[in-house]
């Protein structure tokens, strides 16, 4: 089955196209280019490109998966709103996998995933064995509770080494792999569960405040 | 199948998540859904609040529109979308929607201007508009007098507010006067119940000396402040404030602007039309004052009816009609939002 890949939630923007069997997941085609403020211009011609390197029409599509986040909001919702937009063109179910678990799911043992939530913040997940075990989360890298993690993956673990103290391999992806994303969906995917709506993890309030009294002019 | 293309548009500017179908000049199908309940305690629009409300309404919008046009997506021969000018993170939300669309469906996509749009929907309602016009924008983001020789091609301002726009000033007079947000219909209700000529607040930028810099601006910041000095001294001495004539003398303040300033526009361009858009002018008064004055001078007053003069998807659709078929070229995909685009620019 062919299925669309797409991860906005981090400075990583990320569009694939993946083959889904009962034998595996394989990656046709992909392209991700790094800028965290081009989202909004990025995400449809790299998607677009995808599809014609790998030669498919969108109307072949039979499901779209994309990172739910967490990350930063206006680029997460660029991926989460292209992807629903287009399932719900195409009439196809859409998957949302956590983006931290695009990162976490091939590390063996237990480690630590950040990614870079600004304002000094990181968003975080602990795996064991792949499988998140606590998080996500969003918290000052100070305040993060590592568990029995020995090591930290991510863009946020390779900027806050110093606070987290643990060691980040130099060879993992710093951002969430189109591939693990695809793969965590194949179950669902191959076994026609129905789709869901795609809901970011925001995991912040909105920034608001309510007006206080009427402000006097004189 | 009919000849006519078939465009649909999408709205996410401010707080409204919009869809509308049109062919022609006729719409076929719309669908609304508003933030605004979720922002009302806030006083005013939180833009972080429109544009997660945007991300959840797409879809079921969409379908809404969909059928109530009673074609699917496959039918639709053109996607357009406001690119800007607006919230920035609002105007992604339309805009990553519409890419979605377009990629899926395989159509083009028109990236348009949301100030074009208020004057282009008027054609869902009076038919093709006659060039020029002057249009009379005014909304809770906007005040503008343009003019339109060619709606597909650009639109000129001839000015603007340097300060409120028309829409915040009733919103923020309707504050002081304790009415619920957004304040503008709940004036134009007051206001019915008063009288327009009990007070006499301000009208800015109309002096002698306004007449050579800011001949076409407007400024309704005095204004408000003054209304809040008259009922902050009503207040002081221990007297009732009387809401609905304060209402009424406020709105025939804007009113009088408003249609003093588009009436000499289209005389000194000597232009027979005036179209007026945007949320104010759903106004009761402001239609009836335009119309009065225009009348003089056999100037054809052009509003569209109140649901179409707030932000909505129909008129991003009716723009993205009147462009296709003037045979403007699709903007490209990797389109922008972008919040403050100008009037000069239709298609991004
Ligand atoms: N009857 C009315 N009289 C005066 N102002 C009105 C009336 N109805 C709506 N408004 C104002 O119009 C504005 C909303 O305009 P709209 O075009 O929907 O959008 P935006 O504020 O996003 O540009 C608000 O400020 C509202 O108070």
């Amino acid at each position: 089955m062919l299925v669309l890949v797409v991860d906005t939630a981090t400075p990583a923007i990320t569009a694939a196209l993946a083959e889904v069997t009962e034998e595996g997941t394989r990656v046709l085609a992909e392209r991700v280019t790094v800028d965290g403020k081009a989202h909004g211009e990025r995400l449809a011609p790299q998607i677009e490109a995808a599809l014609t390197e790998a030669g498919v029409k969108p109307r072949d599509l039979a499901a779209i998966v994309a990172g739910t986040g967490p990350g930063p909001f206006t680029g997460l919702r660029v991926g989460l709103m292209t992807a629903a937009a287009m399932g719900n063109a195409l009439g196809v179910p859409t998957y949302g996998v956590c983006s931290l678990d695009g990162l976490g799911a091939p590390l063996s043992g237990h480690a630590l995933v950040a990614t870079d939530a600004r304002r000094k913040e990181v968003y975080w997940a602990v795996y064991a064995d792949g499988v998140r075990v606590d998080g996500p989360h969003v918290d000052r890298p100070a305040e993060v509770s590592p568990g029995a993690a020995t090591t930290a993956v991510g863009q946020g673990a390779l900027v806050y080494a110093d606070v987290l103290g643990l060691p980040v391999p130099p060879d993992e992806p710093i951002y969430p792999s189109a591939f693990e994303l695809a793969r965590l969906a194949a179950p669902r995917i191959l076994s026609g569960e129905p789709g869901e709506r795609l809901v970011p993890l925001y995991l912040r309030r909105p920034d608001a405040v309510e007006p206080g009294a009427r402000k006097h002019v004189s | 199948m009919s000849s006519v293309p078939l465009v649909l548009g999408i709205e996410t500017s401010c707080d409204e998540t919009g869809v509308g179908i049109v062919r022609g000049h006729t719409l076929l199908g719309e669908s609304l859904a508003s933030s605004v309940d979720e922002h009302a305690r806030f006083g005013g629009v939180v833009p972080e609040v429109a544009s997660r409300a945007h991300l959840e309404a797409m879809v079921p919008t969409m379908q809404r529109a969909l059928d109530q046009a009673g074609v699917t997506l496959a039918d639709i021969d053109a996607i357009a979308v406001t690119a800007g000018p607006g919230l920035a993170g609002a105007l992604l939300v339309g805009v990553a929607a519409a890419k979605g669309y377009a990629l899926a469906a395989e159509k083009p996509i028109y990236g348009v201007n949301h100030l074009a749009a208020h004057v282009a929907v008027d054609t869902l309602e009076h038919g093709p508009l006659p060039e020029p016009a002057i249009a009379l924008l005014v909304s809770g983001g906007h005040s503008s007098l343009l003019l339109v020789e060619d709606l597909a091609r650009g639109v000129q301002p001839l000015g603007a507010t340097i300060d409120d726009a028309a829409g915040e000033a009733f919103d923020k007079v309707a504050r002081l006067l304790g009415l619920p947000f957004p304040g503008g219909p709940w004036i134009d209700k007051a206001a019915r119940e008063g009288d327009g000529a009990s007070i006499t607040f301000p009208r800015g930028l109309t002096g002698p000396r306004d007449q050579a810099e800011h001949r076409f601006d407007f400024s309704f910041s005095g204004l408000k402040t003054a209304v809040a000095r008259w009922v902050e001294a009503r207040e002081r001495d221990g007297e009732r404030v009387p809401v609905n004539d304060v209402a009424a003398s406020f709105q025939e303040a804007v009113c009088d602007v408003l249609t003093a300033k588009a009436i000499a526009a289209c005389r000194d361009r000597g232009v027979d039309t005036l179209v007026i858009g945007g949320g104010v002018a759903a106004n009761s008064r402001l239609r009836v004052l335009a119309e009065e004055r225009a009348a003089k001078y056999g100037i054809a007053v052009r509003v569209p009816r109140p649901k179409l003069c707030t932000d909505n998807g129909a008129m991003v659709a009716a723009l993205g009609s009147h462009l296709v078929a003037a045979g403007v070229a699709p903007s490209r995909l990797d389109l922008p939002a972008d919040s403050a685009m100008p009037l000069t620019s239709v298609v991004a």
